[in-house]
């Protein structure tokens, strides 16, 4: 029997298994969404493993997917079998994608990599409940890190992935591409930097005025109360160059997390954005389909009109 | 440099002429050029290279084709021999341009399928078998893997006693345009900028005789460029090879004149028409103003053309020959020094001899019927085709402009970035997308595609196929050579070459050259080099 | 209750180009095409093997595969790249585009290939192509 046709309960069963058909084919459900994509992440959540989760973003052609792609070749030679979610924009004119991270990836990636390339499918909404998702599946299915790479424009795509237990920046030499990181609130969510394209000139620039923004960190709120400072870093990820040290900082950022307790703290944050999303997105709905009921030329300000409306929304 | 009437008199009456009426087809004799200064033969050579264009010689017709074993075309050369003729070009199989092995299973289906297969000196001995090497020029179009080539062929002269000193010929090494057109590269930019430099500086000493460099648009265009980006990035690369030259050291004027060109000649007339003399221009003018030549060979922008392969349709493929005949003729207004005329069922396979002959045929129509070489740029002069000429120069002098700032006010790093940036990619694409959509939408008419297209239902012409023997027989060839070979002999060769890789300052060519003469293969001798240079992956810019 | 997180199914094809050719002007197109069209395209470039276009078709789980192909080189790389599929018990419809004799589209069909497209395809058949095998 094709995999395509199996009931939700044997997919997972066979994805704890180790068969990645399965695991490919419960991400489309999770991303499709529905009673499905609940039912999977229910079942996916009992199973969770614990992966430690790592987000990589920075501007169009920093070098992330290059970045992630050297880290597919490191991890899996370390004995480790990463799960990565390769994050593309949908067109908004026609809702297709043309997906091209793999490219980077696929020729160095070692044994037992899985790589998945997702559309932000243009409801930005989409993404914030589908990742989570997708992320649980990898988890339970054994995969360990789970990396989720997105461009980081685009208030969802950074929100995805701050949440993750480490946030990698992206930022090439070049004092414009740290101004430009600052103004999409990048450097805020960064646990660490990576100053990619180092062998390019005014990587050293770059670097001293990162470390300028976080010295102002008590201004700006990017150092954290345990004293925890973002590690800057250099690579030329297109050789590999200085990508050993990223994976060695994520794991100094891992073992921060657990020593001074904030694992679990960042997790309960994790959690509180993943059920904010769901329940905004089904208020979302149920408002809009409240909306379409109402009388809207009732003689009302649209003031009073909006508060009826939303009273008798949550009555129900 | 002056441009009066009287030096373009002395010059042409200094120049040879081909003893043929130079008259109309009604007996009217006609003036060997009109128009304005600066005429043909005269800086910046918009007009032509030469004084009398094709009244001293007509443009070599060069068709390039071959397929099956080296002694498969080892016959055809001998049998070109006696005829008359002195080029010998040879087409190379995908898994030769691309550094592979006949036995390599990338190469399964491909052997000897679109060229000859290369894989050890063995072949290229059986190639050139009883032929005089240095009575013939040899043209070999072959990129990533050049390097191997050029030193096998150094190789099988010494064998037969031809000092590498008296070999003549061409060979590709176009390495820019696969990055951005063709695709058939190996190691990444940089690296590969290397090895052409080794073979410019290898070739500058030892083989005179020998062009390093074909810069090469044809690709470009094929890959969806417009006609503006073919010159443009053409151009551009031939402006990067000359930076890294200087950069070596080397004498402008001496390896300025060894640089040759390859345009496409596409279906829409008075664009390439001015695309071709818009070349000569900005070459000489960049040439002698930018990169300080003095020599006015080292300014000419010497080219081959070639019909456009994309613009053959599938689709009643004999309407073909017409487009064929329409873009030879664009060629020689265009003052090219020599043509390839596609076949007419290229779009389906490859060309069978009864269509490559046809197509032949049809450039000695232009050449021998229209009257078109009676008259050196007959077309100088006219608004519309001085207009668009004027018009390629400007669009390709912006592009200039973006690559140099790109680099800093290098054209050569702005290639680089412009290749790492996905820039040339993803202007091709783009160009070719527009083009596609503007058929689908019929704004665009194609002959018996999108417009009269009754007759298309026909059945196929008759294709050439090609049987797999040819791989069978490469493959053990290719085990016998690497059985009787000194293998000891051989990993020290390739561990040399790997270790001339190491170190930028070692010229690459003599461990290469000894290394084939041992006889490595054509991937033993890539991977030697693979192993210090990594490999180049194109990233996704669709 | 409506469900808020319900998309319609996307279509989603695997592009790739099998081999050594280079020749990849027709395959970008299709790409834009097929995105043009509101399906998502996992492109996976140049010189891709039967393992490597099966492991991205696997975590990608595509519903159709499409493989250009201009070297004549269809006649031995399109049934490697089925029993390839098959040895990984993927039963994803493949999808060939480029230079194809007719004599040659035929015996694709029967080996098991899913659609051909010639050069010059307009963009609706391309289309169409696609979404026929996906639904059959």
């Amino acid at each position: 029997m094709s995999v395509r046709n199996l009931p939700v309960e044997e997919l997972v069963a066979r994805a704890l298994e180790g068969n990645r058909r399965a695991v490919g084919r419960l991400l489309t459900l999770v991303e499709r969404g529905g009673t499905d994509a609940d039912e999977i992440a229910d079942l996916a959540h009992q199973q969770a493993r614990g992966a430690h989760i790592v987000g990589i973003t920075g501007a169009p052609g920093a070098g992330k997917s290059t970045l992630t792609g050297q880290l597919t070749r490191l991890l899996p030679e370390m004995g480790v079998a990463p799960a990565v979610l390769a994050v593309d924009p949908s067109s908004p004119l026609t809702g297709g994608a043309i997906l091209g991270d793999r490219i980077r990836m696929d020729n160095i990636a070692g044994e037992g990599t899985f790589i998945r390339s997702v559309a932000t499918r243009g409801h930005a909404g989409g993404l914030a409940l589908s990742v989570p998702g997708c992320v649980r599946v990898f988890d339970a299915a054994g995969f360990d890190p789970v990396i989720i790479e997105t461009v980081g424009v685009g208030q969802v795509e950074v929100d995805v992935v701050a949440a993750a237990d480490t946030t990698v920046v992206v930022v090439n030499p070049g004092w414009g591409d740290a101004v430009q990181a600052n103004k999409a609130g990048l450097l805020e969510v960064a646990d660490i930097f990576v100053i990619n394209k180092a062998d390019r000139p005014g990587a050293s620039d770059t670097r001293r005025d990162l470390e300028l923004m976080l010295d102002l960190s008590h201004v700006s709120g990017l150092e954290d109360d345990s004293g925890y400072r973002p590690p800057i870093l250099m690579t030329t990820a297109t050789d590999g160059e200085g990508v050993a040290a990223v994976w060695d900082s994520v794991l100094a950022h891992r073992e921060h997390l657990t020593s001074s307790g904030q694992l679990s703290t960042r997790q309960a944050a994790r959690l509180r954005y993943e059920i904010t999303n769901r329940v905004e997105a089904q208020l979302h709905v149920e408002a809009s389909a409240a909306i379409d009921r109402a009388d809207l030329s009732e003689a009302l300000s649209p003031i009073k009109l909006a508060a009826q409306i939303t009273d008798r929304l949550l009555r129900d | 440099m002056t441009s009066s009437h009287d030096d373009w008199q002395a010059a042409f009456d200094a120049s040879p002429q081909r003893d043929a009426p130079f008259e109309t087809m009604s007996g009217v004799e006609v003036e060997a050029v009109y128009g304005d200064a600066p005429y043909p033969g005269q800086y910046p050579y918009t007009r032509g290279l030469f004084p009398a264009g094709y009244r001293s010689r007509l443009w070599t017709m060069r068709m390039f084709a071959g397929f099956g074993t080296a002694e498969d075309t080892n016959a055809r050369f001998k049998e070109l021999l006696r005829h008359g003729g002195t080029g010998l070009s040879t087409a190379f199989d995908m898994p030769t341009l691309m550094g592979r092995d006949s036995d390599s299973s990338w190469s399964l289906g491909e052997v000897g399928r679109a060229g000859v297969a290369i894989d050890t000196l063995s072949d290229m001995e059986d190639l050139f078998a009883d032929i005089e090497l240095d009575k013939v020029s040899t043209s070999m179009t072959i990129n990533g893997p050049a390097a191997s080539m050029l030193a096998m062929y150094v190789a099988v002269g010494e064998k037969n006693g031809v000092a590498r000193g008296h070999l003549a010929g061409t060979i590709q090494n176009d390495i820019l345009k696969e990055y951005q057109a063709q695709k058939e590269y190996i190691y990444p930019p940089r690296p590969s900028m290397r090895i052409v430099t080794d073979m410019v500086k290898f070739t500058t000493a030892e083989m005179p005789r020998w062009h390093p460099i074909s810069i090469s648009g044809y690709h470009i265009r094929e890959a969806g460029s417009t006609a503006a980006q073919e010159l443009a990035f053409t151009l551009a690369n031939g402006f990067a090879y000359v930076e890294a030259a200087l950069a070596e050291g080397q004498d402008i004027d001496e390896f300025g004149r060894r640089l040759s060109f390859f345009f496409n000649s596409h279906i829409d007339f008075f664009e390439e028409i001015g695309k071709f003399r818009a070349a000569r221009r900005i070459w000489a003018r960049w040439m002698k103003e930018r990169y300080g030549a003095t020599d006015e060979r080292a300014m000419m922008c010497r080219f081959h053309t070639q019909t456009a392969g994309v613009s053959l349709t599938a689709q009643q493929p004999e309407i073909n020959i017409a487009r064929v005949a329409l873009q030879a003729l664009a060629g020689a207004l265009g003052g090219t020094q020599s043509l390839h005329t596609d076949s007419y069922d290229e779009a389906l396979a490859l060309p069978s001899e009864k269509a490559a002959r046809i197509a032949l045929r049809t450039q000695q129509v232009v050449a021998h019927e229209t009257g078109v070489a009676n008259v050196a740029d007959p077309l100088g002069g006219a608004p519309y085709v001085e207009w668009m000429t004027d018009e390629m120069e400007r669009q390709a002098e912006a592009v200039f402009a973006h690559l140099d700032e790109l680099g800093n006010g290098s054209i050569l790093e702005g290639c680089y970035t412009g290749i790492e940036n996905g820039y040339f990619v993803g202007e091709i694409a783009d160009s070719a997308y527009r083009f596609e959509r503007e058929v689908n939408a019929d704004r665009r008419i194609i002959v018996g595609v999108n417009a009269f297209t009754e007759g298309t239902e026909d059945d196929d012409p008759n294709l050439l196929r090609i049987d797999a023997e040819t791989e069978a027989y490469q493959l053990k060839r290719l085990e016998t050579v690497k059985h009787d070979r000194d293998s000891a002999a051989v990993a020290n060769a390739l561990d040399q070459i790997t270790t001339d890789a190491q170190d930028p300052t070692i010229n690459l060519m003599p461990s290469i050259i000894d290394a084939v003469r041992v006889y490595a293969t054509e991937e033993e001798v890539a991977m030697a080099m693979e192993k210090v240079f990594g490999t180049y992956v194109e990233q996704a810019i669709v | 209750m409506p469900d808020p997180s319900t998309s319609s199914p996307k279509i989603r094809v695997v592009l790739a180009k099998l081999g050594l050719d280079g020749h990849d002007r027709g395959i970008k197109v299709v790409a834009r095409i097929l995105r043009d069209a509101g399906m998502e395209v996992i492109y996976l470039g140049l010189r891709q093997t039967t393992a490597s276009i099966v492991a991205a078709a696997e975590q990608e789980d595509a519903d159709a595969i499409g493989l250009s192909m201009h070297n004549a080189g269809h006649l031995t790389l399109a049934p490697a790249m089925l029993a390839a599929l098959d040895e990984a018990e993927l039963d994803i419809p493949v999808i060939i585009g480029g230079i194809v004799p007719d004599d040659d589209v035929e015996v694709l069909l029967v080996t098991g290939v899913a659609a051909v497209l010639g050069p010059g395809a307009p963009a609706a058949d391309v289309v169409a192509a696609v979404r026929d095998v996906v639904v059959s």
